[in-house]
């Protein structure tokens, strides 16, 4: 099967294509080069004038897993508000702030997203993750598994364990729980919050293991680094939404001491403690460190107004923040020595101070970290806004008259104090196409993705172009998934399951010993029952493929 | 996995069979039976045995046996021509509730499990104020005070004082922990410590236990309250109570949803884990709802990712509409709601449908004897005996593979429910 998408203007930073007109081919759902004179084009797409981009990726979404469907579960009021009828091609579910999986994948897709990685997969709860995952169409999915406050790490660092050690345990983790990365969320704060602990700074210690958030950071990042593994560690940061963590991002990207990491949601930890309120923005400073550490990558976690849940790992920070949530009902959870999670309802208000402030700390991060190819386009989904929101958030990008229109009907005292006036930065369609498709693509190393380069996976999406850059971007005209038309003029038409991405670094295997005798004494399950098989994730993924990709070990 | 020990003999098998879902059984295998011979207990040894491959496997319309086809293609029949359809019981495995979800969905069916008369009071809780709850291992590893408010707990789940209270390892010491417990008349003999200390007991009316945590409360926030007893418990007892839990590291409160017989129990639940947020204001202390018995954690967790709602779901508009009231299966049947019920109970051949005038299908574990022969039964597959699959722990985080132990010559709920969607479809 040989398709033709003939004379689009095309996108692709990957390849420094920037907006030049060419047709794009694709062969057996890869992107192919022309076809020889006189071989049949089986189905030709005239899409001459109209813009084509790789699908977009969305590195940091939380669309599985325990403490998602705990969001669902806490709130159907939210979910009647916007109900999805079966058709005779798509199954009914919900959408808005917690959307069911089928909903989920359908909505990415029409949106041009084929991808979407789960940030926050607890090892234990990963079948889970993956059953949800499995049961979201069209995208391909991914997970970071998080690791950090588990006693078995703790216990490790407590008794001066080799980094060797480590990295077979790490390697071990990634292997038995299908992920493609590791991810740590307040490090070694859901556990010390089991000891009832409620901050921990970034040289604090554990009041039980007396290890600190800095000891946990670097043997993770080493970890990684020395196991090859593309994606670096994900790093949810310490104090979460507490005014002056600025301090403790900062000290965060100098414990990386050089080594890549992947800031997460910066924008919650980018608060200062100047004015009457003591809460001030700190974009500038945390901008600036990103672009004088090339080191550090980020993702914003961007929020807008209107109701959301917030779900996270971080049992601490959510217990603490829960009263600030609204409707008034949160769940906390301590797991299985494991991690946490804490799900808490906000609806962040615009004529509220702290609030629009943060919208406008978001902002002026994107605006002033001047490498597109080092920061993300995300809302933290659900948590800063659900992904639905996207179209809107880059038309604040592009848009700089429209930007400062809304920034005139915020809370005025939040405006006054935001530089985001000033800041006359416009994003271009290149550089969307860098935040939302190569940049993610080379921050996790999908080689075969983000990119239309020959061999790419046929992942691409055209839109219309529109000065209403909202507008162009809600439903493009049409989406490729592996090469097949999933969706036109934003609606589904056809049903596929996506793949899965994952790492696979080799390990000692003699790890297992210990593991073995330490889920005998201590957990609840069995070390051999823990382990996820790759004819479990065939199950659960509608019998979709298992992309595991290279570790590149230095 | 569960592993193969010696030919015939099973090691580090999942118990589908209590909400625990324990899974260092070791089941030993002949000629289709099964039996447990380590690490059993009163449930799990019963339904491992009791699951003989030499009962009858084949389907019956009106009592007469018929192929699974014309089984199956009935079953669409009495699905397809119903207005209201309700598909209920629910007892399956992860697989088996994705496929019935995919036929509720088509025909716009009802969905509810037939233990949500009582986790219903969970969810409203959840729903209406949230919780700080705790899993398995946390309580296993860090309890200091566990308090049980209104169950005897080891009736439903036998080995939860064995493997999670009493265990002899654990990572944050675990030698003095005490036991309390709200309630009359129950058996607290599994709460006595193996050193011989005695659990203690706060006798009450199981009733009002909403009372006695709306007083501890108060105590814990240090308010006076005039009255000299609550729920008929002396202050004092109370107070001193208070203090235990104040002063405890890793406290846990723990309750059966089960055994909550009575009107509104959601609003004890509630005030139970209203108790556990405030001591939570200086201490650690978390919830441990116990359920998951009949595979209703799974249920709840597919039909919660799938739809956005748990049990009660109507798909009758074509979208999901959740009402925890309305859409009770024994309270549509009671009042002739629905005119068809699909039963589906593959965990325990005792669970069989209820008394309904409506036309009756039942995906019923092999085995199944009935006092009304229903209008189609089709004899199903046990999963984690017969065929390989997942189930949830009580704590709802803990998805177990379940393995396959014997051949069988019985389709699992998910192929049957498969088969009737391929039916539904041609109609």
């Amino acid at each position: 099967m040989l398709t033709k998408l003939k004379g689009g203007k095309v996108y692709d930073p990957a390849n420094q294509v920037n907006g030049e007109v060419h047709d794009l081919f694709v062969r057996d759902g890869r992107i192919a080069a022309a076809p020889a004179h006189g071989e049949r084009v089986d189905r030709e797409y005239d899409v001459s004038g109209r813009i084509v981009m790789a699908g977009a990726i969305d590195l940091h979404t939380h669309i599985g897993g325990g403490k998602v469907n705990i969001a669902r579960n806490l709130l159907p009021e939210d979910h009647r508000s916007d109900l999805v009828a079966r058709t005779p091609l798509t199954r009914s579910g919900c959408g808005h702030a917690a959307p069911s999986t089928l909903t989920t994948g359908y909505r990415y897709a029409e949106m041009g997203y084929t991808a979407c990685f789960e940030p926050a997969m607890l090892p234990v709860n990963a079948r889970q993750a993956h059953m949800e995952m499995g049961d979201t169409p069209i995208v391909d999915k991914g997970g970071y598994a998080l690791l950090g406050s588990d006693d078995f790490l703790l216990r490790m660092l407590a008794a001066k364990s080799d980094q060797k050690s480590i990295n077979d345990y790490v390697a071990w983790t990634l292997s038995s729980s299908h992920c493609i990365g590791i991810k740590v969320v307040n490090p070694g704060g859901i556990s010390a919050f089991k000891f009832n602990q409620r901050k921990l700074d970034v040289d604090e210690e554990h009041v039980y293991y007396h290890v600190t958030p800095r000891q946990i950071i670097k043997v993770l990042a080493q970890a990684l680094s020395d196991l090859g593994v593309t994606h670096p560690l994900h790093v949810h940061g310490c104090n979460l939404g507490v005014p002056g963590n600025v301090e403790t991002t900062l000290e965060t990207i100098r414990v990386a001491e050089g080594l890549p990491m992947h800031l997460t949601h910066i924008q919650f930890h980018s608060y200062g403690t100047e004015g009457d309120r003591k809460f001030s923005s700190a974009a500038a400073q945390v901008a600036e460190a990103i672009n004088q550490n090339k080191n550090i990558s980020a993702d914003v976690g961007q929020i807008m107004f209107g109701q959301t849940v917030t779900a996270s790992g971080d049992s601490m920070a959510q217990h603490r923040n829960a009263p600030l949530g609204h409707p008034k009902k949160w769940v906390v959870m301590d797991i299985e020595c494991d991690a946490g999670c804490g799900v808490v309802p906000f609806r962040y208000r615009d004529k509220n101070f702290v609030n629009a402030l943060q919208w406008a700390i978001g902002l002026e991060i994107f605006l002033m970290v001047s490498d597109p190819w080092r920061i993300c386009l995300t809302t933290d989904h659900p948590n800063g806004a659900p992904f639905t929101s996207y179209p809107h958030l880059i038309k604040l990008l592009m848009d700089k008259t429209y930007r400062n229109s809304v920034l005139a009907t915020i809370n005025p005292d939040a405006a006054a104090m935001s530089m985001l006036a000033s800041l006359e930065r416009e994003y271009s369609l290149y550089e969307i196409a860098i935040m939302t498709r190569a940049a993610p693509a080379k921050i996790l190393g999908l080689d075969e993705r983000g990119h239309l380069g020959l061999g790419a996976a046929a992942d691409i999406t055209v839109y219309s172009e529109a000065s209403d850059r909202e507008k162009m971007f809600v439903k493009p005209d049409y989406v490729f998934k592996d090469g097949e038309l999933v969706a036109q003029n934003g609606r589904v038409i056809k049903i596929t399951w996506g793949n899965t991405h994952v790492v696979k670094p080799e390990y000692d295997k003699r790890i297992e010993k210990q593991l073995k005798s330490y889920f005998e004494r201590y957990q609840t399950m069995r070390m051999d029952n823990f382990k996820i098989s790759d004819e479990e994730m065939q199950e659960f993924g509608h019998g979709n493929k298992l992309l595991s990709h290279a570790c590149r070990k230095k | 996995m569960t592993q193969l020990l010696s030919p015939g003999v099973w090691d580090e098998v999942p118990c589908p069979f209590c909400g625990l879902a324990c899974d260092d059984l070791r089941v030993a295998s002949q000629s289709g039976k099964l039996q447990v011979i380590a690490n059993g207990c009163l449930i799990s040894s019963r339904a491992f045995a009791e699951s003989s491959s030499s009962k009858s496997t084949a389907p019956r319309i009106a009592g007469k046996t018929v192929l699974r086809e014309d089984a199956t293609a009935a079953v669409a029949d009495i699905l397809g021509k119903a207005k209201q359809p309700l598909i209920a019981g629910l007892g399956t495995d992860v697989a088996g509730m994705r496929a019935l979800l995919q036929i509720a969905d088509r025909i716009g069916a009802i969905v509810d499990h037939m233990n949500s008369v009582y986790f219903m009071s969970n969810i409203l809780t959840l729903q209406d104020s949230g919780w700080i709850i705790t899993t398995l291992s946390e309580l296993k590893n860090r309890v200091d005070l566990l308090v049980i408010a209104g169950s005897d707990v080891t009736s439903r789940f036998p080995r939860f004082f064995e493997r999670y209270v009493w265990n002899q390892d654990a990572l944050f010491g675990g030698n003095s922990r005490e036991v309390v417990y709200f309630g009359r008349g129950l058996d607290t003999r599994a709460g006595t410590a193996p050193d011989g200390r005695k659990p203690t007991v706060i006798d009450c009316d199981i009733t009002r236990i909403g009372e006695i945590a709306g007083a501890l409360r108060c105590l814990i926030a240090g308010r006076h309250l005039q009255a000299r007893q609550i729920a008929e418990v002396p202050l004092a007892e109370l107070q001193g109570l208070a203090t235990r839990m104040l002063n405890a590291r890793y406290g846990v409160l723990a309750w059966a949803a089960a055994d909550f017989h009575f009107k509104h129990a959601e609003l004890t639940v509630q005030s139970l884990c209203e108790l556990v947020k405030d001591l939570n204001r200086s201490t650690r202390f978390s919830g441990l709802p116990l359920g998951g018995n009949e595979g209703d954690m799974t249920a709840n967790q597919v039909c919660t990712w799938q739809s956005g709602f748990p049990m009660r779901t109507s798909f009758g508009s074509g979208s999901p509409s959740y009402d925890p009231r309305h859409f009770s299966a024994d309270r549509m049947l009671r009042e002739n709601e629905a005119d068809a019920l699909l039963w589906v109970s593959s965990f325990n051949e005792k669970n069989t449908p209820p008394e309904t005038s409506a036309p009756v299908a039942v995906l019923g574990r092999s085995g199944m004897s009935f006092s009304k022969e229903p209008h189609v039964y089709i004899p199903v597959a046990t999963p984690g005996v017969d065929h390989s699959g997942h189930v949830y722990r009580t704590d709802n985080v803990v998805a177990l593979p379940l393995r396959k132990l014997r051949e069988s010559a019985l389709p699992s709920v998910a192929q049957v429910a498969d088969e009737i969607e391929k039916a539904l479809q041609l109609s």
